[in-house]
């Protein structure tokens, strides 16, 4: 088990809603950005010193360019079905971390200074001044949302806490307090081109491995190109997915999807990010510069289709504002949505009978699968309403043979989100990783004792590297955590495969 | 003209024009707020019929509410679905000739009534018995549901208990639409009722109350999910573009 130097909830057989315990997690904060990091993204250094004044005509202007903020802020009627949904509540106990403690964070300096009522009984309706504690408020819990939008599924209004956390960390920026971890890494992309900081000749080196690694286990030559113009696909994928286990196995998967399907593909080393952090600290002008370079990648390569690898947080914004940040996409084939989904590609192979499959291949591993929350409940898959549930379900079905569900209040869109998304993903915020994976990791607890489920599946960068540092906290081994191509990857059968390969296998993994 | 009459004449059409006039400047500013991002909570509706649809079910039913708590949408609804039929029934206060339904609607609205205050003070008792419910309370939270509940009783004393003269109270009201108050009965209970009414009609659009229109303009319940499909852009995003 790790060490922690914090208690580790114990986990129980039902989702246990605990009893208020104010202020427990106060003090996690993440660390603050210093001024190099600040300023690339057109952000003041440090605090300024007039900084309530620029907050608050900061919080007007964006009450003005965001419907949902000045909606939220309104219509909240303190009915309490959102208090027992978020996990950070749930693993922390702090009522701050309840979606509409974390709301009435901003909700009563909005009333304070936006609402007639606030500005005339301030006590009455719970308005306050925006003080420095009332700030430093802000940054501690404002960082203890993941933005996975599961209050949202409860409120009887829509309410979403993370257009809140978003628009609070949108407002902190702008008066020079930023974090550390998302404000770095966009400065990353813009200078290197993805998350990792990870420079093209790297990459080109990775997936030249990648090609011989699979000859070496397939005897194909299964191609990994990157910067190869003129290719039909463009490969959007998080950078995590170039180095990191369980990550890089689903590249390898998806390359051998592609080498199935007989498409040509590349990669982009100038876009080879698929996670777009500008959404996570709510700056609409980071996130479009961002998606910008998608579009510049995909002119310059001359492509005809994109596809995103695994990542969820990523997909909502491929999904949901890729059109709105970087399209229109009139340049490329009309014939396929843009952009499309890995999984959507791998699911049509499936279903025109493209794909053979070995299933006995994952026969080591009983499965279960999370639904990662971003793309449960701010995407789609496919072209009903729920594909995001059912495309990845039909692929763990038709490359495994044993696959169970974990508890239905725990799935789909009711999913509890892994604890390490929306700009978390950082070893200064461990305590509360760990804490907030607690619903999911029960859950995850029950399938392994009821159902002797070993492996979890996922779609997406973070919540691998989350699950990969955070189950053994509980007990659990790291490599629980596995990606849903890499499970397409094990049990493909690739045209000209040597099939005597299956000892070679064994013998290549031991070494 | 008394100047009771006088005084409620005068409560009621500052009352109605609070009402209106900030009623009609909030859900002015929701609609021209853009809505820059596409941001429904999916599984969502794929066209515009489908979002009426979800619409219709949250405004109806509070289906959201209902797989959130058990116990805060059943209160919550008995609540305002009496709180509907005893709008229904008080309507005839305010036209004439009363319409047939309105008519019909009568006697349930009397049940409506006593569902209205059931359902409030059940949403009143989580307020001090469930502990993550008090922690978000503040005065105004307790306030707003002392407020209905003591129009809901008033309501129903006058109902049950101390009869007043609904004729002239018809009057009245009917006076008002031509600035031509006829005098209103001075029953105290009556007069509490009306006043306490005409408070919850000033505090509307000032409160959480909001929550009603607000619900029309949530993204994240009214938008269709087809960003693939079709290109959104905000007027100021588009703004960046031409840069």
């Amino acid at each position: 088990m790790a060490k922690a130097t914090f208690e580790v909830p114990e986990l129980s057989q039902y989702i246990e809603v605990p009893a208020v315990t104010p202020e427990t997690m106060a003090h996690s904060m993440p660390f603050v950005a210093k001024p190099e990091f600040q300023e690339p993204l057109g952000f003041p250094g440090e605090l300024m010193d007039d900084w309530q004044q620029k907050a608050i005509g900061k919080m007007g202007e964006l009450l003005g360019k965001y419907r949902s903020l000045r909606v939220y802020l309104d219509a909240c009627v303190k009915c309490g079905s959102c208090t027992d949904k978020c996990h950070y509540y749930l693993g922390t106990k702090d009522p701050k971390n309840m979606p509409v403690g974390r709301q009435d964070l901003m909700r009563k300096v909005y009333r304070r200074y936006f609402t007639l009522a606030g500005k005339l009984f301030p006590k009455l309706v719970g308005a306050e001044e925006f003080t420095k504690e009332v700030l430093d408020d802000w940054y501690s819990y404002y960082h203890q949302c993941s933005q996975c939008r599961r209050c949202s599924v409860f409120c009887p209004y829509g309410i979403d806490t993370a257009e809140i956390s978003m628009a609070a960390r949108e407002i902190m920026d702008s008066i020079g307090v930023g974090q550390k971890y998302c404000n770095e890494i966009i400065g990353k992309v813009y200078k290197i081109g993805n998350n990792l900081g990870l420079p093209g000749p790297a990459l080109a080196d990775t997936l030249e491995g990648l090609e011989e690694d699979v000859y070496d286990e397939t005897g194909v030559r299964v191609r990994y190109p990157i910067d190869e113009e003129g290719a039909e696909i463009l490969l959007i994928t998080p950078s995590a997915d170039f180095f990191a286990e369980p990550h890089v196995d689903g590249l390898i998967g998806y390359g051998k999807v592609f080498h199935e399907a007989g498409v040509s593909w590349t990669l982009s080393s100038y876009a080879s990010e698929a996670a777009n952090f500008g959404m996570f600290i709510g700056s609409y002008d980071n996130m479009r510069r961002v998606a910008q370079r998608i579009r510049e990648a995909a002119i310059q390569l001359k492509v005809k289709r994109i596809v995103f690898g695994e990542c969820g947080h990523a997909w909502r914004v491929a999904y949901s504002f890729l059109n709105t940040l970087a399209g229109p996409w009139d340049f490329l084939d009309p014939r396929y949505p843009v952009p499309q989904h890995i999984c959507e590609f791998t699911y049509d192979l499936i279903q025109r009978g493209k794909l053979t499959f070995d299933k006995s291949e994952n026969d080591d591993k009983v499965l279960t699968y999370h639904d990662s929350c971003n793309v449960a409940r701010a995407s789609r898959m496919g072209d009903t309403p729920g594909g995001q549930f059912e495309i990845p379900r039909a692929i763990i079905r038709a490359t495994c043979n044993h696959f169970y569900d974990m508890d239905e209040d725990t799935i789909r869109d009711r999913t509890f989100c892994c604890g390490g998304g929306g700009g978390l993903l950082t070893d200064d915020l461990m305590e509360l990783r760990v804490k907030g994976a607690k619903p999911r990791v029960e859950a995850l607890n029950n399938v392994m004792q009821e159902k002797a489920v070993t492996h979890m599946a996922a779609i997406c960068a973070i919540c691998k590297s989350q699950f990969t540092k955070v189950l053994p906290y509980y007990g659990m081994e790291m490599d629980q955590i596995v990606s849903l191509h890499q499970l397409v990857s094990n049990a493909i059968v690739l045209t000209g495969q040597d099939t005597e390969g299956d000892d070679e296998d064994e013998t290549d993994e031991a070494a | 003209m008394s100047f009771l009459t006088m005084v409620y004449a005068y409560l009621y059409y500052f009352a109605a024009l609070v009402l209106v006039v900030g009623l009609v400047y909030k859900v002015v500013q929701y609609a021209r707020t853009p809505a820059p991002l596409k941001i429904p909570t999916t599984p969502a509706p794929t066209t515009r019929t489908g979002v009426v649809f979800r619409m219709t079910r949250e405004v109806v039913l509070f289906e959201s509410l209902f797989r959130g708590n058990k116990w805060t949408w059943i209160f919550g609804w008995i609540f305002h679905f009496g709180l509907f039929l005893v709008t229904l029934r008080h309507l005839r206060y305010f036209i004439e000739p009363v319409w047939l339904p309105i008519k019909l609607v009568q006697p349930f609205g009397v049940y409506g009534g006593m569902a209205m205050v059931v359902g409030l003070v059940g949403l009143w008792s989580r307020r001090f018995f469930v502990d993550r419910v008090r922690y978000i309370s503040s005065p105004s939270d307790h306030l707003i549901l002392v407020l209905l509940i003591a129009i809901g009783c008033s309501g129903l004393l006058m109902r049950f208990v101390f009869h007043t003269d609904v004729v002239a109270v018809k009057s009245f009201f009917l006076g008002l639409y031509a600035f031509d108050p006829r005098p209103l009965p001075s029953d105290p209970i009556l007069l509490l009722h009306l006043l306490l009414v005409a408070i919850l009609m000033i505090v509307f659009p000032y409160s959480k109350l909001l929550h009603a229109p607000g619900l029309f303009f949530s993204p994240s319940r009214n938008q269709v999910d087809n960003p693939r499909e079709q290109r959104h852009v905000a007027p100021w995003a588009k703004r960046l573009e031409q840069e």
